[in-house]
């Protein structure tokens, strides 16, 4: 009894001199995770990228070579990595523009109940299968969907058949042209977007905005000059979201669109169908180069400075 | 890191060694039951009666042998090769497209076809096929198979059914008059690269191809070329099943390349569809059952190989998948529900018409060297993707 109480507090007494020791021992674990497992087997995949398939026997050859990442600028696979990030910024861009008037006004005058209901709407479609969401986006934009319909109904069919005409955005309905492709990202990556913004949003002392009332803005300097500036951080890190979110899926652009190959489809099927996991690896490579650009650039214009 | 890599090495030897190696023949005789197995197949090969009451060829099997059946469903072939590469599987429904390549990874194992009483009642046209019988030895039991049809709207075409592929390949105007741009599908997958060689064989016969499988440069830019005209007729690519469905009741789809699984699933829906075997011939697939080299369960697996061959399964799964079995009885003995015009119907006739998937490789038969699978795959995104 009294040698186990001695060995315990004699424990707890190095522990109370040298507090490293205990600091040590209680990072360790997760370090160990995030290094070993999270980022380690992400290193592991990214090696693979440094490796290169056997034009004859189709095998993966394990010397380092940058000829996978030669093969990234091949005119196809180029497409795929110009189709997806210019996909990922116009979702990006679209979700920011819808997000922020939603977010205002739940952070600034949405109150008590009304406040509970706006959270609900915006939380809600999370909610719900994934998948379920895009295969109903899917019948939405059917050529003989509920949207056709409508247009059909109103007599503005017309205007849809001119959109659709368009090259490159349009097609032969909305649920195999881009712009289908586009309309359910928006959707599905939405509230990644509003939430945070609206966290940003409810910072704002309204303090600030009346000193800028009193020293003569008007209300559209106020928006442009106090308050965009301090929710950017909000508007970054939901861009981080959606960007990224955009960028890695496989799923929204083989349910809806002309099925040309996103980056998310292309790892999945390079690595899965055709065995050359070294050219899977080099495009997943692409969304991390690209993401830190992109945070480079958001530090530089001081995005992350209020945090 | 040396040290480590050696006592990898060592380690892994070691097991190896003290594994108990089916590999170097096969089992020779059964003992009872181990009472579980583990089986990967494609979704709605293995009923137990959950989706659909009728539909059960699980449950007498497991009362009878004890053997409680888990399955693991995949969706690809090349899902199904990566889970037996995992291991911890007995046996897999493997398509033509990934037996060989598991064959020629050792991942599955010789079967003794004496140990499975029934194996003389399957059909003598799948017994030795190429697509499991390799070097003289069975890698499996047969299953199911079924070819790619060409499957049409009715209210499009009217009386005048699509003879030919080139419906879906070359633009003209169908017989409703308007054009096939925009309404025709074809599959998403690099194998349908062999169905453009398929149609080249009988419109190109200069081209010389044996083969949809083995394609030299030639020939495979020549394919590739029909794809891309293909693309502009195509807006959206067909790659799960009940897409496709939704497709032809939503986007007023006129023909595609299918499988007779939708079409009796269109057809059951009152929807105007109906397919043919274009005069060009069909490509098609054949599944096998393969066991795992490691199998645990070796007496289940093989009683379980024995039960596919004897039971209600063939008949019962081919009215459910419309595919065809590969006891011919089945069709007609009334084990299960299938009938001889059922099987009539989902092409158990025209065997011949076939040219069954395989994993195109560069050391082909027909010629000196052909282009090998993964470039299929690249080029073919690059199709799809308007290159």
């Amino acid at each position: 009894m009294s040698e186990t109480a001695t060995v315990s507090s004699r424990i707890s007494d190095s522990f109370w001199r040298r507090p490293t020791i205990l600091l040590l021992l209680l990072v360790t674990p997760p370090l160990l995770w995030l290094g070993i497992v999270y980022l380690g087997s992400l290193f592991a995949l990214l090696a693979q990228s440094f490796f290169s398939i056997d034009e004859f026997t189709g095998l993966v050859r394990y010397e380092f070579t940058l000829k996978t990442y030669a093969e990234l600028f091949r005119a196809s696979n180029f497409d795929i990595l110009v189709r997806t990030i210019v996909m990922a910024s116009a979702v990006t861009i679209a979700s920011a523009i819808i997000a922020f008037p939603i977010a205002y006004y739940a952070a600034r005058y949405a109150k008590g109940r009304w406040k509970a209901v706006f959270y609900l709407g915006i939380m809600l479609p999370l909610w719900s299968s994934y998948l379920v969401k895009v295969y109903s986006w899917k019948l939405i934009l059917a050529k003989e969907g509920i949207l056709n319909w409508l247009f059909e109904t109103l007599h503005l069919s017309w205007i849809l058949q001119a959109y659709l005409a368009i090259p490159v955005v349009g097609g032969n309905s909305l649920s195999v042209s881009w712009t289908g492709t586009f309309l359910v990202f928006v959707y599905v990556w939405l509230p990644f977007m509003i939430l945070p913004v609206q966290a940003a949003l409810e910072r704002v002392p309204p303090s600030m905005l009346e000193a800028s009332g009193d020293l003569g803005a008007s209300s559209s300097q106020t928006l442009r000059h106090v308050i965009l500036p301090l929710a950017l951080p909000g508007i970054i890190a939901g861009s981080i979201f959606t960007f990224s979110l955009t960028m890695g899926d496989y799923i929204i652009p083989q349910i809806v669109g002309t099925s040309a190959r996103m980056i998310g489809q292309a790892v999945y099927q390079f690595q899965g169908t055709a065995g050359n996991i070294p050219l899977a690896a080099a495009f997943a490579v692409v969304p991390i180069f690209v993401m830190g650009i992109y945070l480079t650039l958001a530090k530089r214009a001081g995005a992350f400075d209020a945090l | 890191m040396k040290q480590l890599l050696k006592t990898t090495a060592v380690v892994s030897v070691c097991a190896s060694i003290a594994a108990p190696s089916f590999a170097e023949g096969m089992v020779t005789e059964l003992g009872a039951g181990e009472g579980e197995l583990n089986i990967v197949a494609w979704p709605g090969y293995i009923e137990r009666g959950e989706t659909v009451g009728d539909f059960d060829w699980v449950t007498k099997f497991e009362e009878t042998t004890g053997c409680m059946v888990k399955v693991k469903t995949a969706n690809t072939s090349d899902e199904m090769v990566a889970l037996m590469n995992e291991g911890g599987f007995d046996l897999v429904t493997a398509s033509g497209d990934a037996s060989l390549r598991m064959v020629a990874g050792k991942r599955v194992q010789p079967i003794n076809t004496a140990l499975i009483p029934s194996w003389d009642t399957i059909d003598d046209r799948l017994k030795e096929a190429p697509w499991h019988f390799v070097d003289g030895t069975h890698y499996g039991t047969p299953y199911m198979w079924g070819p790619n049809i060409l499957m049409y709207n009715t209210e499009v075409f009217g009386d005048a059914p699509p003879k030919s592929w080139s419906v879906v390949f070359e633009e003209q105007n169908l017989p409703d008059g308007e054009t096939n741009s925009g309404r025709v599908q074809a599959y998403d997958g690099p194998i349908h690269i062999a169905d453009a060689a398929l149609y080249l064989m009988t419109h190109k016969p200069e081209l010389g191809i044996v083969s949809p499988y083995e394609l030299n440069a030639d020939q495979y830019t020549a394919a590739l070329d029909l794809l891309r005209e293909q693309r502009k007729l195509v807006s959206r690519y067909w790659h799960d099943a009940f897409i496709q469905i939704d497709d032809f009741k939503n986007e007023g789809m006129a023909a595609s390349g299918s499988w007779p699984f939708q079409r009796n699933l269109l057809q059951g829906d009152g929807a105007p569809i109906a397919s043919v075997i274009p005069e060009e011939g069909v490509t098609g697939w054949a599944d096998t059952t393969m066991m795992h080299v490691d199998s645990s369960n070796p007496n289940c697996a093989y009683m379980w190989m024995e039960h596919t061959l004897s039971s209600n399964l063939m008949s019962d799964l081919s009215v459910w998948f419309g595919a065809n079995p590969a006891v011919p009885a089945a069709c007609t003995d009334g084990r299960g529900m299938q009938t001889a015009k059922g099987c009539t119907k989902n092409g158990f006739d025209d065997f011949e018409k076939v040219s069954f998937w395989t994993t195109p490789v560069t050391r082909c038969e027909s010629q000196d060297e052909c282009v090998p699978y993964y470039r299929w795959v690249s080029d073919y995104i690059g199709v799809i993707g308007g290159r």
